[in-house]
This record gives structure tokens, sequence and C-alpha cells, in this order.
């Protein structure tokens, strides 16, 4: 089973008169440990359908089936319950300004019943290592530089093993090295764990990671190819 | 999540919230110690008036009352006929009936001959019917012609009694009261009141010299000692069967209650005590609420992300919750500490019975803990508003 399976989305903004579809009648497939690229114009609906498949928002047509759970119909709690499987990573890095870099990814398991505190620190320590930051643990986001947040955040995202990863433009905000740094490590952890990646850019720096690049254009899918150069080794 | 999770580790994310931001918190605290203040003022003034008011009442040492049942309270007694306390002597149970006559006479001070409103109370001192502090050793001087017992803690203003009694060495100090000439041959401890600045106690006979108009027999209330052991309830009921409808019996907690329904129901001064505590409490509360409010305002991309990434309203809820919860605590240790110490000094000013009470002590910790509760649910509200798929 696919981590993410679309058939015939649609989404629209608005009521009435000022309806507007964002999405019309998209089917897509991430295999699992996949690295899809969705890429497009603004307003093209790449965002709008990162938030349907992350269960940010309620489905309106068409079916949605996530890690096994179909989205058509979930409810909040449901919805709440899956986006726990699902790893996070957003344009801004979104920390916690207050928690130190491993409070900050020790955050993503405490919505997990089973694990002690102790565990829930030694494996944000353990993922803020495999990003490179196991000297900084005990920093606050302010005392990080953007990378490095950034990279706190791929930390965040994958501490809890999830089976899927949505990712937002984690570059946007970063120099050309911190980029490719980031999602270096990001690409690596998910093969190493076989954790399909949907991430959202416009940055060509990092069309090269990618298993297949994805295009939108006026809420439809329109091309669906592999990079040029190919898959990532 | 188990439920000890599930408090601990919200009320942990909102201190490490709060911790982040000291000068925030610093307000905050000091907005719920005002509050906290402000209503421990308020309940403490009402108690102060509640217990001044009873303190001659509680001072008299017997079981049962007669008073007549149009006493609104003991400030303003209506009269009763003495022959009352002949008549109770009738019951077995009855050790012993005290007649207490109640007036306000003027004095004028010894000091300065200012003029000042002072209540009297006339009984027979040595019947043992009052337990005010230091009477057995002035019950027999009291005995004498127009001799009369100040109370040491009336007002400043009726004059320094006390040293000029020491000055005299032993010898009474003249004073003029009405249009009499009394002697003041020792000190009593009773307390002002809101009905009485001072209190001079004399006994029944010099009461009628300087009251003249009162008519002898004519009392204001009727003090009865039980014999020990006796059933209060039952010798009341007797009490009611015997006596005519001019008089109510009453028990000592009834007749408290009687003088305190009078503060809080015929005059303003209950409600308006009740409505500075509750005013204390709103203006706590929207301290805490604009706070609790902006942080979660400051804060909404956080709480958005914390929703993407699986976290429950609940979870967030409980953290708001927690956030008014410390504020509460932090804010109330340092208030009922101020809180005591302003007792301290206002009682000394005022010679009202100001002090802190276990009591209470945990009514304002629950108001206040009620008002960080209703600001924190106010609050939650803004929740809402943190939309995780904003975060994309």
């Amino acid at each position: 089973m696919h981590p993410v399976t679309l058939e015939g989305v649609t989404y629209s903004y608005g009521s009435g008169e000022l309806r507007r579809a964002v999405l019309r009648d998209v089917s897509l497939t991430v295999a699992e440990g996949e690295i899809v690229l969705l890429t497009g114009p603004s307003g093209s609906g790449k965002t709008t359908l990162l938030t349907l498949i992350g269960a940010l928002r309620a489905m309106q047509q068409g079916s949605a089936r996530v890690l096994g759970r179909e989205l058509q119909g979930a409810s909040e709690a449901a919805r709440v319950a899956l986006r726990r499987r699902i790893g996070f990573i957003f344009q801004a890095h979104n920390l916690l300004g207050f928690l130190s870099a491993r409070q900050n990814v020790a955050m993503a398991l405490e919505t997990e019943a089973k694990l002690p505190e102790r565990q829930r620190l030694a494996e944000a320590d353990r993922m803020l290592a495999a990003v490179g930051l196991a000297e900084h643990l005990h920093k606050a986001p302010g005392q990080l530089s953007g990378g490095q947040r950034q990279r706190v955040a791929v930390a965040r995202a994958l501490v809890a093993s999830p089976g899927l990863v949505l990712a937002d433009e984690p570059t946007a905000a970063l120099d050309k090295a911190s980029g490719q740094e980031v999602v270096r490590q990001l690409r690596d952890l998910a093969r190493s764990r076989g954790v399909a990646i949907l991430l959202v850019t416009h940055d060509p720096r990092i069309l090269d990671i990618a298993d297949r690049v994805v295009s939108m254009e006026d809420g439809r899918i329109v091309s669906a190819n592999r990079p040029a150069e190919g898959p990532a080794a | 999540m188990t439920l000890a999770d599930r408090i601990f580790l919200p009320l942990r994310l909102a201190w490490r919230q709060l911790r982040a931001e000291k000068a925030r918190l610093a307000s905050a605290i000091a907005g719920v110690m005002f509050a906290c203040v402000l209503v421990f003022m308020q309940l403490g003034f009402r108690a102060a008036l509640f217990d001044s008011a009873t303190s001659l009442i509680s001072a008299m040492r017997a079981e049962v009352f007669l008073i007549h049942p149009l006493t609104m309270a003991s400030f303003r007694p209506e009269p009763l006929p003495r022959a009352r306390a002949g008549q109770v002597l009738a019951l077995p149970e009855v050790m012993q009936a005290t007649p207490v006559y109640l007036a306000q006479s003027t004095w004028r001070s010894p000091e300065d001959g200012s003029r000042r409103t002072i209540q009297l109370i006339g009984f027979d001192v040595e019947a043992g019917a009052m337990a005010f502090t230091g009477l057995e050793h002035v019950a027999a001087a009291l005995k004498q012609p127009d001799s009369a017992a100040f109370d040491l803690r009336s007002r400043p203003e009726f004059g320094p009694v006390q040293p000029m009694l020491e000055a005299l060495g032993g010898r009474p100090l003249p004073v003029q009261v009405g249009n009499r000439r009394l002697d003041v041959v020792g000190t009593v401890e009773i307390g002002p009141s809101f009905g009485a600045d001072g209190n001079l106690v004399l006994n029944e006979t010099n009461f009628h010299r300087l009251v003249p108009e009162r008519p002898f027999s004519n009392t204001d209330l009727v003090a009865i000692r039980l014999q020990p052991g006796s059933d209060i309830a039952a010798v009341q009921a007797q009490l009611r069967a015997l006596l005519p409808q001019d008089v109510a019996v009453l028990t000592h907690p009834e007749l408290v209650a009687w003088e305190r329904r009078y503060w809080e129901t015929a005059t303003p001064i209950g409600f308006i005590f009740g409505f500075g505590s509750l005013m204390g409490l709103i203006v706590g509360m929207v301290i805490v609420y604009q706070i609790l409010f902006s942080d979660i305002a400051n804060h909404l991309r956080e709480y958005a992300t914390l929703k993407a990434i699986g976290y429950g309203n609940g979870y967030l809820s409980r953290s708001v919750l927690s956030s008014a919860f410390i504020l509460a605590l932090l804010g109330f240790i340092p208030g009922a500490v101020a809180s005591a110490l302003l007792y301290d000094v206002i009682g000394q000013a005022t010679f009202l019975p100001l002090g802190m009470t276990l009591d209470r002590g945990l009514t304002v910790f629950g108001l206040i803990f009620g008002m960080c509760a209703a600001a924190g649910l106010l609050a939650m509200r803004k929740l809402r508003d943190a939309d995780p798929a904003d975060m994309f």
C-alpha cells in the first residue's frame, strides 16, 4: 500500500459566486521511500494539496488515502491522530522559541503514549546528532543559525519515525550551502528509514534529490517526470 | 498518554513558556497579586466589621439571651421588661439571669476636652456574665458610686486614659460623661466597632445614675447562664413557651448571627465590601485574561505548529489553563504575604480586629484560582485562531 494515494481530489475556497476551485480532479500516488517534488507557479494548488495530504484541512471531493487512512469524511480527532504519523517541515522553521533544540525535537514524541521522558530525550538527542547538531542540544532556536534551525526542524519531523514527510519550501530562507546541507540530510535520513517525502519547492538547486518532479498549474497536475539528472543516489 | 502526563506535560509547557518572558511573567504576577491584595483587604474589612460589631456579644459569658424582637443591633436596642430576667429563674436549668443596659453618651476627653460618642454598658459587674479582659480586677471598684472602667482598645481620640491612670498611681481619673462626672477606676478590653468607637463599663446602678431617663424597669438584653450540662436547645424551647411574645429567646450563636445580619442586610456596608471584592476579582481577571490572550496571540504560530504535528485542542487548552493556574499560585503567595502585613498596619491604625485567617486565606485562594481559570477559559477561545493549515 502506498503512503499517499489521491483520486479525483477537488478543493475550492469561498462559496457562492466567490467560490474558486484551487484543486481540480487531482490524482497522485507516492510510493514508500519515494521523494516527490511538487512544483508550479504560485496559486497552482501545491500548498493546498500538501495541507490536504497532511490532514490539516477537511476533504471536500475525491479520495485521499494517507498512511492507510481515508481522509474523506475523517473526523477532526482522526486527522489529529494521523498528523502524529506525518513529519512536517515548514518554510519558517516554526520552532518553539522558549524551548531548547532537544526539547523542540522531543515535543514531536510527547504525543506518543508509551515513551517515557528519558527515552524521548534520548531519541531527540540521537536525531539531532544525526543532523549534525550534537553540540547544540541545549541551545534555544534564537542561538542557532538559519540552517541549524531548519536542521532541528528536520530532526523534529523525523524523530517519531513517520511514514511520510511533508515539506514546504524548506530551503527558501537558507543560503545555497545551508539549503543543500538540509535537503541532503533530509534525503539521507528518509532513504535510510524508507520514508516517503513530498516536498513543495521553487528551488532549482534541490531538484536533483527527487525521484519524481510533479508540476501543477491551475489546480491540475500537468506533468510528472523524473528529473533530468535522474534520482539522487 | 497517562492521566499524569495529560496534566503534567501541558503544565510544563506552560511554565517553560511563562518563564521564557520574565518581564511579562513579572507583570502578570503583579496583576494577580494586586487582585489578591484587593480581595484580601475587602474581605478583611468585611470580617473586621462583623467581628467588631459582635465583639461585645462574643464577650458575654452566657448560653441564652433575651432581646426585644424589634432590636436590630446592640448599639440601638429596643427595651424589654426587666421582669423577664426574674421570670426565667423559674426554670431549674437557669443558674443566673443578668440584665444588660446599653446606651450611648458623650465622652469628654480628659486631655483636651473634645467630645466623642461612647457606648455605655451597664450590668451587675460581679455576676460574671461578661468575659471582658481585666473586668475581674476592677469589678469591686466599679461598685463605688459614679465609677466606670474604660475600654483600653477604644480609639485614641478618647484621650490617653491608660497613661493618665498610671500617672495617678492608683487613684481614679475624673472624666465627664454626658452631664455627669465619673471616676475611671480601671480599664477593660473590648474593642471598637462600627457602631461605637469606644466603650465604658459601669455597674448597673451607676448606669442608671448616668442615664436617668432610662427606667429601671426596662433593660436592653438579658444574659442567661445555665447550669452546667443543660440542654441549651431544650431550655430555649421552654423559655419561648414560658415567656410572652415581647422577647426573642436566642442562643449565643443566634445572637451573634442576629447582630451580623443587621450589618449585612440593613446597612450598605456588607454589600460595599462584597462589591469591592467582586471588583478586585474582575480587575484581576481582566489583567490575567489580557496577559494570557496576548501570550496566545504572540505565539499563535507555535500553537498552530503544535496542532500541525499532532497536538489536539485539549492539550493546548490544558496548557493555557495551566498558565492561568501558575499565575494564580505565583500571584497569591506574595499577595497573601503583603495582605498579612497590611492587615497588621491597618489593624494598628484603626483598632479593628484585622488579621489573616486560614479560612480567609483558603477562600481568597479559591477565588483567585477561579478568577484565573475564568480568564484562562476566555483566553482559550483565541486558540481557535491557530490554524495548522496556515503553516504551509
